[in-house]
């Protein structure tokens, strides 16, 4: 999973025409040690597939056939699909960075912990399901773990889209109010007067804290979960697009104001992009707030989503489930993250270097 | 020559008695313009020089609309001066730029601002032409050099067709040869486009080179002291007799005129 994009991808801008920079000489991977490093990543898959397909299975574990559009799959063969797809993967990506030195350094430096997660998914595949060592029925090797995608991936994919349409909402609503009241408190001392107390502290509090409140207030399970996702959202975000309103600096509008703008240009046109920064820091955080958010409220009470998912799955122990949902999330929740990430490099390409955090 | 037609049409930008007074951090008053008098020409190249904190930002502030004087009178063709207006454009120490926008879209932020950027489309490519920009028209300002984010800022301001185009030490942070360059485009563009120029400046090899009027001010408080009419032809010979002997008027009027010690001047 190394390929996991980070919170915010931070990367730096290339002036339009200019080269792209390469790593200083002596920080550059020669060919030879391409090679090793090429063999390690592949080494370390092969090792899981070859665990998985030759070490006995001792441990009593019931091995069920499923058939997938006429295919007969058991989990082990999808495991093993799974490891083998990013095998062939990282074979063609390297082979791909083989003639690019910028994109051969970040291949091989990746490579280790390539090796290792592909030795610890052996391993863990021995303890876990091979010799069933680890304590059952908590923690399922990890072919287990893809199971319930053979045995309800209908259902699974119905709890993935309960969670994106919730936290779409919700994120979404959430953004609009913050960057809108966040002008407002930022552009006007009046209303920065009497709300921005009032937003300071409540923005403290944990979302989930209003659940009660919530539950009893909106109608329905899924809007009460929205508010909740809103109101994490609007805090963090109102905040700081106020502060980026605020930390205009004044020669700007000068600027703006002598070549004949009036308010709306110097609010739309100058504070604004100018706050662009704090309100991508603001989403961000808002986002993190948001999952963890999210997936509570499911757990307390929704007909549907992720959550509600792992907390079916607890009442039946069928823990491998819940790893499988865990996986889910990470997987789900990186991508959001990568794309808001995108979103803001492509806004604030204009930005100095590399894009600040 | 340009000099006598300006002569003719008199007193384009009134300035009349204006006094201008801030207090500093200790309840100090600190007479920043002291009844201030000044015509300038339409079509003019006027420079202002004189030491630090002598006013000149000041006086250039409230020309622009910026501030407010607290007595005295500012009129562009005859009607008070109350607030900014793009005719009268304005170019910052430090340029200003807006850092979100490329080179092209700081250059035709003026249009948009004043809503006729459809009808203008075609200016913007003028201008990024006359300030010779047109390898960075997609570039952020911070991807370009100081000396092309002055130009940029001077083409910005032009691009709204200003009576006067006030300029705040526009190559102050500029080595001599970007500056020499700048300085010839500044002539250029005047002639091209006859706006009246008002160019602060430190420099008085700067003022010479550039200028029909020379303004010279003093400190404390910020006053007018004395007006040089430069009569010399364009291109001028900065090694010239003439320049050189004007140049040493304008450096003694400067160090006599404050009782300090004389500040320092780039050549
Ligand atoms: N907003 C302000 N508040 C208080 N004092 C001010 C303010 N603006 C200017 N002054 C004072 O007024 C005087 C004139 O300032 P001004 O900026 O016009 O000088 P300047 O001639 O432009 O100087 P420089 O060449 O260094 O730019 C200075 O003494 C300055 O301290
Ligand atoms: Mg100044």
């Amino acid at each position: 999973m190394d390929d996991l994009p980070d919170i915010l991808p931070a990367r730096p801008l290339f002036p339009a025409g200019q080269k792209k920079q390469l790593p200083p000489e002596e920080r550059r991977i020669p060919m030879k040690q391409w090679g090793v490093h090429f063999t390690l990543t592949l080494l370390g898959f092969a090792v899981a597939i070859a665990v998985n397909r030759w070490v006995k299975q001792t441990a009593n574990v019931v091995i069920k056939t499923y058939t997938v559009a006429g295919f007969p799959l058991t989990f082990n063969t999808l495991y093993r699909l799974i490891i083998g797809g990013l095998l062939l993967f990282y074979a063609v990506s390297g082979l791909f960075s083989y003639s690019d030195p910028e994109r051969r350094n970040k291949f091989t430096s990746r490579a280790p912990f390539r090796l290792v997660m592909g030795l610890v998914l052996a391993v863990w595949d021995i303890l876990g399901t091979k010799l069933l060592l680890l304590p059952q029925p908590f923690f399922p090797g990890p072919a287990k773990i893809l199971e319930p995608f053979l045995m309800e991936a209908n259902f699974i994919w119905e709890n993935i889209l309960y969670s994106l349409r919730l936290f779409a909402a919700g994120f979404t609503l959430g953004v609009i109010l913050g960057i809108g009241t966040g002008i407002l408190i930022g552009w006007f001392p009046k209303v920065y007067y009497w709300f921005y107390p009032l937003l300071k502290m409540t923005g403290v509090i944990p979302a989930v804290a209003w659940m009660p409140f919530a539950l009893t207030l909106f109608p329905t399970p899924f809007s009460a979960a929205v508010f909740l996702i809103v109101i994490c959202g609007w805090f963090s975000i109102a905040s700081l697009t106020a502060q980026g309103i605020q930390s205009t600096p004044k020669a700007l509008f000068e600027v703006a104001r002598t070549l004949g703008a009036k308010t709306p240009y110097l609010v739309f046109r100058v504070a604004i992009p100018q706050a662009m920064p704090e309100i991508f820091t603001g989403i961000a955080n808002a986002n993190g707030f948001a999952f963890t958010t999210l997936v509570m409220a499911e757990m307390m009470g929704q007909p549907g989503g992720l959550g509600y998912y792992i907390n079916l799955s607890k009442v039946w122990s069928a823990y491998y489930k819940v790893f499988a949902a865990i996986l889910v999330m990470a997987i789900l929740f990186s991508l959001i993250m990568k794309i808001i990430g995108l979103v803001r490099a492509r806004v604030l390409r204009w930005q100095k270097g590399w894009v600040k955090e | 020559m340009n000099k006598e037609s300006s002569a003719s049409s008199d007193g384009i930008l009134k300035i009349e008695e204006v006094n201008r007074t801030y207090y500093d951090d200790d309840g100090h008053r600190v007479e920043a313009l002291q009844k201030i008098n000044l015509s300038v020409r339409r079509g003019e190249f006027l420079s202002i020089i004189g030491s630090s904190g002598c006013g000149k930002t000041t006086l250039l502030r409230l020309i622009a609309g910026l501030d407010q004087p607290e007595s005295g009178r500012l009129t562009l063709n005859g009607k008070p001066i109350t607030g900014p207006d793009p005719q009268r454009g304005y170019v910052f120490q430090q340029g200003g730029l807006f850092p979100w926008l490329t080179v092209e879209k700081n250059i035709a932020a003026g249009l948009k601002a004043r809503g006729v950027y459809r009808q203008n489309k075609d200016l913007v490519a003028y201008f990024i032409q006359l300030v010779g920009l047109q390898d960075f028209a997609k570039s952020y300002p911070h991807q370009i050099s100081g000396g092309m984010a002055q130009r940029v800022a001077i083409a910005r301001a032009l691009i709204n067709n200003p009576d006067v185009l006030l300029l705040d030490e526009p190559m102050g942070a500029l080595d001599s040869f970007t500056r020499a360059d700048l300085q010839d485009k500044l002539l250029e563009l005047h002639r091209e486009n006859k706006t009246t120029m008002l160019l602060v400046t430190h420099d008085v090899d700067e003022a010479i080179y550039l200028s029909d009027r020379i303004v010279i001010m003093t400190p404390r408080p910020g006053r007018i002291s004395e007006i040089l009419e430069v009569n010399l032809p364009h291109p001028r010979h900065r090694g010239g007799t003439e320049f050189l002997h004007l140049r040493r008027r304008i450096l003694e009027k400067l160090h006599l005129a404050s009782a300090m010690p004389p500040p320092e001047y780039t050549i």
